[in-house]
Parts: structure tokens; sequence; C-alpha cells
């Protein structure tokens, strides 16, 4: 696989200024969340900014699993597994670290070194989730559609499972001093995984919505892209044209598994507790439902789907045992009127052009 | 080894369960070629209604015995059939119909939404259908008269519950050893044989009593009692104490018949047996429509071709429809028998009814989905797999599962009895 | 027996067939040549039911037909033989002729027919037992044109009978098909084989791009210099 690097600069649109245009996005990046860290504390309290940090979390997720489910069409249903992954492995870090390091954890003197601990658990988690994600990513050539789908819903199960059995929370700093290593997987079982700080607000989650959205959107509109959205039209058609699918597929999953790794681990530093239910379907679903409803393909309307249906609860609250039902006659009637959801696979700012195709090539290889 | 024996007898029974769920997701992939991901949630709505049913005629017949009649069963197996059917065929013609020529991830996704639709509606708590007994208190001086609680909700709402009691699980192959009277004796809690009586090692022992009951009036009655026997292995002459649960004096005892039972290494319950026969009795049955009848070559014609299949003047959309309704039945069914055996009801979109369904898909998958025979081969094999896994190491019995759906996708894609398919370019 | 006024059929945007126009009197043979894409099938689809028509009426025994299901239209009396033959694979050559009857309830009659195609192709006679997916594209075909006659039709639309077959294989189907013409089947035969076509139709015609091109007596139109030309490979 090509390096990050390698891949901007490929795909870069405007090679002639490939040095300025290259950190213009992730400049970009870096104020938007820089905007939203400080300007929306103006306008909202406490609990709105949970919100708004669940709605970043939500996006990050939706964005990943459109790369997989939407660009590539492989309907993976395992993607809270990923998530999962990405939370215990991002907490253990920051929590066992701190354990370590500091002796204590959660303690405002340490802030500093726990954003950097947040930040290495976070890569850990993320590059652990894409591992997991190469290993889904292998049957995907061998399986389709349905079948596929089931064995990443299993995916997910087994990862709860497993978590399930991990052994108890090592609170005691000597302890986990002595062994580190086996200290580190006492993920606490079924109970959940407590006490991880939140140093996740509202800067990192939304810069690292930002880098999510523009990887994806220039993954989308690159050559890796074309490939994708090609397997996902047809896959033989794909294969004939020279598409290599091992490679495209496996590469979707672990692009998907690292940043639903990263959403994982930033939600489980909003002070809400990683559990096992966490890698389960329900989870899972509520993310598939994401990307149906904002459209397959479209990194817009997966980021607007997410935002309202985090949104939508929170305005709904005495509908609340209605809220599920809703969702899913949102999804029946959706796939009965509208099948490609809102905006399909083009983006919010497509519409206004009418309806000029996206360039969709006939599976081109660099 | 009885253990193992146990866990034979509780893999036919519950394989027999899989298999029929299985044959639904066969069924309908057959015609269609798509997971009808809503099934599982069919089965769970089938357990469902059943428990309501039954609480609701149960709770008005309030028959003080607690003997439940016979044709309670009879009504609580129909209202489920019926109900699933209803329930199968309406998902088929409104959600699944219109997309019939739509890409298969959207049929996907319509079966997803249709599934959750099923579980959430579910979990709606409803009004009471039936209620406890009204509570009287006095406050203020004022009899206050509150209505009981809610036994069972249309929806079925979020609160576990359980199955009841519709048919008692008689042991079937437990032996009586030896019968006679009670001698008398004085200490509490035990019972004094009249012949010599030998106990071994490792087994349980049962004691029914048959004994009369004067009542105040000066009439009596006949009580039955079941006791059970906390015997030393050994043999033991008569006019030996032996100690039972609940306690009896032997005094009371005093002149009573009595019949010395020992539980069999292996029991064999009544359930087991019923389970096992209705499910045999269900896929030979299909089996015999599918291979046998006009409707079911029409079904084989239009798992191979839906457009041909009209040519030959096969009403397809009503072959369609029976095939899901078919399939709902099977489930129903094996809804209406799984509480028996598990008598706790979670709410409808709990991860056991869920992992259960997905279960009963592996076993589809595994024995070759479309192949009605691979869904009972595949049924059998994952119950297997469970509970002797479950057997070796218990915290891993859901991941054996899926340890094997995998390694049978990517040895054997199209299953163990699956034929290969061919995809046209 | 069967008229056909401006039908239309569209996949998508696609117009598949503009205002097609044809007829079938009871007796005949009926071709509908052309090269591929032309729209044969589609036409042959719409009448059967199998595609709704965008516009035009389809007349069946003075009867409108363009509103049925396709297994309404079998009842009606008119049989389909597919593209492709679409026997079922996994079911006997036995199971795929009962499936033909399956409209009927007239054991005894069944019976008859089934005598009677067993005659017309003693090649299937030979294989009743033996899984219709085993079967050589010939045979297969057979089984599908026997299957076809199983409904007792009076109408029946074959279509081209000779893809992909040897050519000694389609004169004896060929062949057979004018002998069930003789025994009073109408016939609607859509073929890509013009030569073959033309020499046992009465009438023919021919469809180009999605509209009937030329018309008429079967044996003129194959002397027609447009038509030896373009179907017949005759400069």
């Amino acid at each position: 696989m090509k390096t990050l690097a390698q891949h901007i600069s490929e795909i870069s649109p405007a090679r002639a200024f490939r040095p300025v245009a290259v950190f213009v996005p992730w400049v970009v990046c870096v104020l938007l969340a820089l905007a939203v860290h400080f300007v929306s504390p103006l306008l909202v309290n406490e609990y709105w900014e949970s919100v708004l940090q669940r709605m970043g979390v939500f996006i990050v997720a939706a964005v990943s699993l459109n790369i997989v489910n939407g660009f590539t069409g492989q309907f993976s249903m395992g993607h809270a597994g990923f998530m999962a992954i990405g939370g215990y492995i991002g907490a253990g870090v920051t929590y066992y670290g701190s354990l370590i390091l500091h002796g204590s954890v959660g303690d405002p003197n340490f802030a500093v070194q726990g954003t950097l601990l947040m930040l290495a658990g976070l890569v850990a988690g993320a590059c652990t989730a894409a591992g997991a994600g190469y290993l889904v990513g292998l049957p995907s050539l061998r399986l389709r559609g349905d079948y596929l789908a089931i064995v990443t819903l299993g995916f997910g199960e087994i990862i709860r499972v497993l978590l399930e059995l991990t052994p108890k929370q090592v609170s005691d700093a000597a302890a986990v001093k002595a062994s580190p290593i086996v200290s580190f997987f006492g993920f606490n079982g079924a109970t959940g995984f407590a006490g991880t700080p939140a140093y996740a607000n509202l800067f990192w989650i939304w810069l690292f919505v930002a880098i999510t959205c523009v990887i994806a959107y220039r993954m989308k509109t690159s050559s890796s892209g074309r490939a994708f959205l090609s397997i996902r039209e047809d896959e033989i058609a794909a294969r004939a044209m020279g598409v290599d699918l091992t490679k495209y597929k496996v590469r979707a999953f672990v692009l998907a598994a690292f940043f639903g790794g990263v959403a994982g681990a930033l939600y489980s530093h909003t002070g809400v507790n990683p559990s096992p239910t966490d890698a389960g379907f329900q989870r899972s679903f509520d993310i598939i439902i994401m990307v149906v409803l904002g459209g397959l393909g479209s990194v817009s309307g997966s980021v607007l789907a997410a935002m309202i249906l985090v949104l939508m609860p929170e305005l709904l609250r005495d509908l609340q045992q209605y809220r599920l039902v809703l969702y899913a006659l949102l999804l029946i009637v959706m796939m009965l009127v509208r099948p490609k959801g809102l905006f399909g696979v083009k983006e919010i700012w497509d519409l206004s052009r009418g309806d000029r195709k996206q360039p969709v090539g006939k599976g081109g290889t660099p | 080894m009885d253990e193992f024996f146990q866990i034979l007898i509780a893999t036919v029974a519950v394989g027999s369960l899989y298999a029929l769920i299985a044959l639904g997701y066969t069924l309908v992939y057959g015609v269609l070629k798509f997971i009808n991901f809503a099934h599982s949630d069919v089965f769970v709505l089938g357990a469902w209604t059943s428990f309501t049913v039954s609480v609701v005629v149960l709770n008005k017949i309030a028959d003080p015995s607690g003997v439940t009649p016979w044709w309670v069963v009879v009504v609580a197996f129909l209202s489920a059939v019926t109900v699933c059917g209803v329930v199968g065929y309406c998902i088929e013609r409104f959600a699944y119909r219109p997309l019939r020529k739509a890409p298969r991830l959207n049929v996907l996704i319509t079966a997803i939404g249709v599934s959750l639709l099923l579980q959430n509606v579910g979990q709606i708590t409803g009004p009471a259908v039936a209620r406890g007994p009204e509570k009287t208190s006095i406050k203020d001086g004022q009899t206050v008269t509150q209505a009981g609680d809610p036994l069972a909700t249309v929806p079925f709402g979020a609160s576990p519950k359980s199955m009841p009691k519709l048919i008692e699980n008689v042991v079937l192959n437990e032996s009586v050893m030896q019968s006679g009277n009670l001698a008398g004796g004085a200490m509490r809690g035990t019972v004094v044989f009249d012949k010599p009586v030998t106990f071994s090692e490792g087994r349980q022992y049962r004691l029914d009593v048959t004994r009369t009951v004067a009542n105040a009036d000066g009439t009596t009655r006949v009580v039955v009692e079941k006791l059970n026997l906390d015997a030393e292995p050994g043999t033991f002459e008569p006019g030996t104490e032996i100690r039972t649960t609940p306690r009896r004096t032997a005094a009371e005892l005093q002149g009573s018949t009595y019949e010395l039972i020992r539980s069999p290494r292996v029991p064999i319950g009544l359930i087991e047996v019923i389970i096992v026969v209705v499910s045999l009795s269900l896929m030979v049955g299909l089996q015999l429509l599918i291979f046998r009848t006009k409707l079911g070559s029409a079904m084989r014609a239009l798992s191979h071709n839906i457009e041909t299949a009209a040519l030959m003047g096969v009403n397809t959309n009503f072959v369609i429809s029976f095939t899901f309704v078919l399939g709902a039945v099977l489930a129903a069914s094996a809804a209406f028998l799984y509480p028996m055996k598990y008598p706790g009801l979670n709410q409808t979109a709990h991860g056991i009814w869920v992992l259960l369904g997905l279960k009963a898909f592996v076993a589809a998958v595994v024995g070759g989905i479309g192949n009605v025979r691979g869904a009972v081969l595949g049924g059998f094999l994952i119950a297997a797999i469970e509970l002797f896994g479950g057997w070796a190491y218990a915290p891993l019995k859901d991941v054996y599962v899926f340890a094997l759906l995998i390694a049978v996708l990517l040895y054997r894609p199209n299953g163990l009895l699956g034929r290969a398919v061919t995809e046209k370019v | 027996m069967l008229e056909v006024r401006d039908l239309s059929v569209s996949y998508g945007a696609i117009r598949a067939l503009h205002g097609v126009s044809l007829r079938v009197e009871r007796g005949e043979i009926v071709t509908l040549i052309g090269s591929n894409g032309a729209g044969k099938t589609t036409t042959l689809r719409a009448i059967s039911g199998l595609v709704k028509a965008q516009a035009g009426t389809i007349a069946y025994e003075g009867q409108s037909i363009a509103k049925l299901a396709a297994h309404e239209i079998v009842k009606l009396g008119m049989s389909h033989a597919p593209e492709g033959r679409g026997i079922f694979p996994l079911m006997t050559v036995e199971e795929n002729l009962e499936l033909g009857a399956y409209i009927r309830h007239d054991h005894s009659e069944i019976a008859k027919d089934r005598e009677m195609a067993l005659t017309l192709f003693p090649r299937v006679r030979e294989r009743l037992k033996q899984v219709a997916g085993t079967l050589s594209g010939g045979e297969q075909q057979m089984v599908a044109i026997a299957r076809a006659l199983m409904a007792r039709p009076k109408l029946l639309l074959l279509d081209e009978p000779s893809l992909g077959l040897a050519p000694q294989i389609v004169q004896t189907i060929f062949k057979i098909i004018r002998d069930i013409n003789q025994r009073g089947t109408t016939i609607l035969l859509v073929e890509q084989n013009a030569h073959m076509a033309l020499q046992i139709a009465h009438r023919a015609y021919v469809l180009e791009t999605g509209a009937i091109a030329m018309e008429g007596d079967a044996k003129e139109l194959a002397k027609s210099d447009e038509v030896r030309k373009a179907y017949l490979g005759v400069a």
C-alpha cells in the first residue's frame, strides 16, 4: 500500500501548485476545528457541546463506513466492531499510560501529556482496527452482498464476545507497572471500561471530522476512488478493465476500519465508557442507517445524515420510544421512494450543477 | 459420558429448532435470491405471540387447579402461526415486492429496515391485554381498588417475561424401582420403606407418594406428592430412615402407598420429544410439498428463473407470497416450541434473539442456502458445535458458530450441500 | 388470431420498440426476423406479458391482453418458448414437461399431449429421466419446445430456436416446427437465421431498430433484394 502522502500527492487536483495545494486543505481542517472549538461554547451550553462531540464522532464513523459500503459497494455490517477496537485500545493507552507515567488518571496537571497519550492511543487504536479491517477484508474477495454482510455482522459479534471475556480493570498503578502488558488487556469484561479522562474536546473531534472528510472525498475523486466505484457498479467489468479487486477491496476495508477506529478512540475520550455492546450490531445498524440515508457514496450526504440522526433524538426526546421505529420506517421508505439515499453518489454541491453525472471511470488503475 | 448424551439430546432438540428457522431463510433465498433479514424477527414475533396468547387465555379461564387445558396449547400455536403468516405476507407484499427488480443492495437494506421495524415496534410497551388480580388498599378510610399489574401487553414492551408452562416436561425414560406401603416411624423428614431398597452412586431418586387426607368436614381426599430422596448409596433394610425434601414426618406418611422412581442418567423430556417430532414432521411435510406437489415444482421452477416459470403459467406473485408465508409459519412453529424449552422471553431487540436468528441463518448458509436438506443438516451441525463447543469452553460458544461460518464460506462458499453457481459475465 | 398495434416498449430511458404492428392469422407460421438488438425478443416478451407495453394494443382472439400477467396469458392458450431455451436445469426432463402442463388439470389429455410431444421429439423420450441441465443444446431446445406444447397452445411463440445449434440440428428442429404447425398450432417465430425462418414461414416481418421495416409473404421477402443483402448474406 502507498503511504498517505503518496496518495495525496497523486490525487491532488492542482499538481502544478503541489507544494501549496497539499497543505491548503489541512490548514482549512485545523481552522475549522478551531472555529468549532471556540465558537460553539459561545452559542450553546455544555449539554449541547456533548451532543456536538457525539455528532462529530458519528460523522467520522459514517464517512469511514461509506468508504467500504458506499464507494466500494461491499456491505459491511460490523463497523461497530472496528469502532470498539479503536475505542478500547485508545482508552487503554490513555488510562494505563497515565497510570504508568503519572501514577494516577485524570489529574489536571497531566492534561497536556494526557492529550498526547490520547493521540498515541488514537493512532494505536486506529492501526489495530485497520489490521482487523485487513483480516475482515480478505473474505470479501470471495463473498458478495448478503454473505459478506453476515460475516461482518459475525465479526462484530465476535469482537463483542471477546471483549466480554477480558479480565478486570486494574486501577492500581503499582500493579500496572509490575506487569504492564497483562494489565493492558484488563478491559473489565461485560461491565465496560471506566475512568478514561475526557481529553477529546471539540477541537480534536472536529479536527478529525475534517481530516476524515477531506481524505474520504479525495479518495473518492482519485483513481483509487474510481476503482472503488467501478467495483461497486460491476465487479466483473471492473476486473475486466484491469482493476485489482483484491487490492482495492482490502484497501477499502483497511481505510474504513482505520477511521472507524479513530471514531471509536475519540468516542471513548468523551466521557463515555466503552462497553462490549458497543461492538454489537445495534451500533453498526445506527451507522449503516446514516450512510444509507445520506447516500451510498456521498461524503457530504453521510455528514448530513449523521448530523440529522444525532440531532433527531435530542429534538424528539418525548418520542424516545418511537425513535427507532421511526428510523426503521425511514430506511424502508427511503429504499422504496429514493433508493439512492438523499444524495446518491453525488455530493451536496453537485446538486446545484444539475444532473451532471459523477465522473465514474470505467475502472482506471493508476 | 452421561453429560455427552445429555448434550446430544439437547443438540437434537435445539438443532431441529434451528433447522426450522433455517428453512425459512433457505426457502426465501431459493425463490428470490436474497436473505430475508427480517426472518429472525418473525421468529421472535412468534414466540411473543404464543406467550401473549397463552397468558391471556390462562388469565381468562383462571383454572385454580393450575392444570393447563390441552386446547390452550393449540390456540397458542395457531395464533403464533397465523400472526407470523400474516406478517410474513405483508413484509413481502409491501416491502420486498416493489423492489423485485431493484439492485440487491437495496433489497438487503430494506430487509434490515424491516427487521429493525419489527424489533422496535415489539419493544414499545402497549396497553395491557391481561392483568393480574386487582389490588385493594385502604386509604383515608376508603377502599381504593387498583388495576392489577399488566401480565402481557401488545406490543410486548421491553421487560423480560417468562412463558407459562403449557405442557409439563415429564421425564419419559424414568423407571419405577419398586412400590409398596410406607411403614411408620417417628422422626421428622424421614420415610421408612416396607422392603429393602438399594440406592446406587450418582443417581437421583424420587418418591411419588399417594395418600388419603381427612378434610375438616369429615370427607377425605387423595393427595399425590413428589418427594426427593437424599439417599446415600447402599442397601437399606426395611425400617431404615431416609430423609426427604420437602420434609414429611413418618406419621404423615403412615399408610401411604409409594412408587420409588430412579431418575435416568440421561433424562429425555416430553418437551424435547415434542420439539423433535413436530419439527421432523414439518420438515418431512415440507420435503413432500416441494418435491411431490405441483406447487412445489412451481417453487423449484421459480427458484431457477422467475420469468420462465411465469411462462409456464405459474402465478409467480402467488408462489412467492406462499413461500414467504410458509417460511414464516415454520419460524412460528419453532417460535412456539422454543419457549417451551427455554421459557425466558427477552425484549424483541435483545441480543439473544438476534443471535438465535443469526445462528439459524448460519445454519442455512453452512448447509448451502437454497437447499432444503442443507438447512436441516446445517441446523443440527450448528447446534452440535454450539452445545458441544460450549461444553468445552462456554464463553466462546457464539464464536465457534461464526468461525464455522467463515471457514465454510471460505472453503466451500456454496455450503456443504449447495451447488456451485457460476456468475454470468 | 393475434393483432399487435403500435406497440412501444422502453427499458428505463431506452426505447426498445416504437410502434410495432403485426398480425398472426390462425394456422400460419409468421416469422419476425431482424438483426441483433432490433427488438424481436422484446416484441415477443411484450406479447406474452413479461414486459409491459408503454403504448399500443395487443389483442389475442379479440381480447386485449396488454394488461394481463404472463401466467394469465398462458391460460388463454398462448405458449412461449423463451430465448436461450429457459429449461429448468436441475429438474428432470420429465419434470420440465410436467411444468409445461402446469395450468392444466385434465390428466388423460395431458398424457396424450405428452405422447404427441414425445413422438415429435424422440430424442426427448430417450432423455426423460435425465436432469435437463446435462442435455446438449439441441436436446435442450427440443425440451423447451416440447414443454411449450404441453400447455396445448393455440399460438406458439418461439424465440430463436436455432440459437447456438449445429446446422444439422437446426434443420431437424425447423422440420419439427413445420410439423407442429401442420397439426394445427399457429406459430410466431422469432429468428435471426432468416434463411431458415423464411423457408418454413408463410408470412414474415422484418424488424429494424424497434420498428417494422418490411412485411409480406415469406417467399417473396426471401427474394427481395434488401432482405437478401441484409439478412441472407447474398450480394
